[in-house]
């Protein structure tokens, strides 16, 4: 079974909050529901499967409860930030199925409200996890396994802080052009390279926001796509990794998006070439530089060459990315950019980017997420979408 | 100079399965899994071979040898630190930190040797500093 032209995105919606203490969780995951379904032109009662993550409140049963949803179909994969992406194929291959008709994704957080200083704290999120009593001793952030990843990169390929810091400043430009953004200031590379070390080698500047907030996702069965009066952005593709120690064996420099993007590629049938747009995980900018290569955008290890001299920014350079401004300047609602990362690329392939980073003749796009720790265990969950 | 200082680390909780892996630190050594049937050597510890999901593996102490895979310096932390990856020299890379250095001096690729570090009211955590 193929999830390639089953199934389309309708509705996309990113909540304009960046902080939202005067809200519950709860309430900020119904409020990116109904937004959604608003953009979609669907009613509530259409929905009939249900997907979300480890950020809603209370797991699929209490949330269908507190929107009371009538569901025949239910999915909480967790893998962190790149869940949406997994849901998002998930719901596809329910429709496919005939499981379900109209699927709803939500994700949403206030980590912001919080305080959680997410980055540079230790977290131990089930202390039964198998690592934990190895791992948790040794104060494992998420700042520094990322950190680990780059100093790797940058040790076997010669990749630089300022090729890093390229990465930042091609957010900050697109940013710059959202209202909503958390930072929408265009930065240097020596505005980067000079901020603070969080974690060396990345600096604060390398680091994503942190911000409240949240989004939604809906996904429908072609019949019923093509009876709203939205345009048609239609699934070609996706493809799902974990990818972790091995045992003790790994390579740091590559992530779970080889093979998830391979997967999602030979599934749509499309190459790297044909990718107008990439929504690309960028959680810190080491990330974008790991997912490029592995994505097969370009070689292995030449990453840091690619992204400099501004090739990721709209109108300037050949691979514009995150034209949202992202997770390093726009958003990153719940510390997981998954969401955001679909709803980007849903804009660019409907045209409702905005004009000043909207690429011309936008028929294919890709949207890749990462979840968890890059530097220890992730997912890697990949997307690829039309304009039909 | 960024020298790295001892700090409050939080004890383990050991469990049925790893409680070997704790006893032997208390006594300074560094156990490691071995999976009886490919020979390899494997990190995290654990009761089935992550090669073959079988119980054919054994212990073995680690020589305590190994080189710095990465690292990161977390020099703005209350108490700052090194966390690494160390390539042990049985194979397997291991999540640890490097201490009892200047943080200004790791480079990857360096020897470094085992060093235990006391946690917590726990087990001591086995820690690499430079050779």
């Amino acid at each position: 079974m193929t999830i390639n032209g089953e199934a389309y995105i309708v509705g996309a919606f990113e909540h304009p909050t960046r902080k939202a203490p005067d809200k519950s969780l709860a309430q900020l995951h119904a409020e990116c529901a109904a937004g959604a379904i608003a953009d979609a032109g669907i009613s509530k009662d259409d929905i009939d499967g249900y997907f979300c993550g480890g950020d809603s409140p209370g797991g699929v049963s209490s949330m269908a409860d507190y929107m009371n949803l009538n569901l025949r179909h239910m999915d909480s994969t967790d893998a962190g930030g790149c869940s949406p992406l997994a849901h998002v194929s998930h719901a596809a291959q329910a429709i496919a199925a005939g499981k379900c008709n109209v699927a709803l994704v939500t994700l949403a957080g206030r980590p912001r409200s919080e305080g959680l200083a997410i980055g540079t704290t230790p977290r131990l999120r089930d202390p039964l996890q198998p690592d934990a009593q190895f791992e948790f001793p040794m104060s494992l952030t998420t700042a520094n396994g990322y950190a680990m990843v780059a100093a790797r990169h940058m040790h076997e390929f010669g990749t630089t802080s300022e090729q890093l810091a390229w990465i930042k400043v091609a957010a900050s430009h697109h940013a710059q052009h959202n209202p909503n953004a958390v930072l929408p200031k265009v930065v240097t590379v020596e505005d980067v390279v000079n901020s603070p070390i969080v974690a060396s080698p990345l600096h604060r500047l390398d680091c994503c926001v942190i911000s409240d907030g949240g989004g939604a996702l809906i996904v429908t069965k072609p019949e019923i796509a093509k009876s709203l009066n939205r345009p048609l952005v239609k699934i070609l593709g996706s493809g799902e990794a974990i990818k972790h120690q091995s045992g003790g064996y790994f390579d740091l420099t590559f992530s779970a998006a080889a093979a998830a993007g391979k997967a999602a590629f030979a599934e749509a049938g499309v190459t790297p070439a044909d990718i107008k747009y990439a929504s690309i995980y960028d959680s810190f900018t080491i990330t974008v530089l790991v997912q490029i290569e592995d994505l097969g955008f370009c070689e292995k290890g030449k990453g840091g060459a690619f992204v400099a001299d501004g090739n990721l920014i709209s109108g300037v350079g050949k691979f514009p990315f995150n034209t949202d401004g992202g997770g390093l300047c726009n958003n990153h609602p719940a510390n997981r950019g998954g969401m955001t990362k679909v709803i980007e690329a849903v804009r660019q392939l409907r045209g409702e980017a905005h004009p000043k980073v909207q690429v011309a003749n936008c028929d294919i796009a890709l949207a890749h997420g990462t979840g968890l720790q890059l530097g220890a265990r992730h997912g890697g969950a990949t997307l690829i979408m039309e304009r039909e | 100079m960024a020298m790295i200082n001892d700090r409050a680390l939080t004890a383990p909780t050991p469990n049925p399965e790893t409680e070997v892996f704790f006893e032997a630190a208390e006594d300074g050594t560094l156990l490691i899994g071995r999976c009886l049937t490919t020979g390899k050597a494997f990190f995290f510890p654990r009761a089935l071979s992550p090669f073959t999901l079988t119980d054919n593996v054994e212990w073995v102490e680690a020589s305590g040898r190994g080189t710095i895979y990465t690292f990161s310096h977390m020099a703005r932390a209350p108490e700052p630190f090194v966390i690494a990856y160390v390539e042990l020299e049985e194979g397997p890379k291991m999540l640890t930190n490097i201490v009892d250095c200047d943080a200004e001096t790791l480079k990857i690729g360096m020897a470094v040797n085992l060093v235990f570090k006391p946690s917590e009211d726990g087990p001591p955590i086995p820690m690499f500093t430079p050779a």
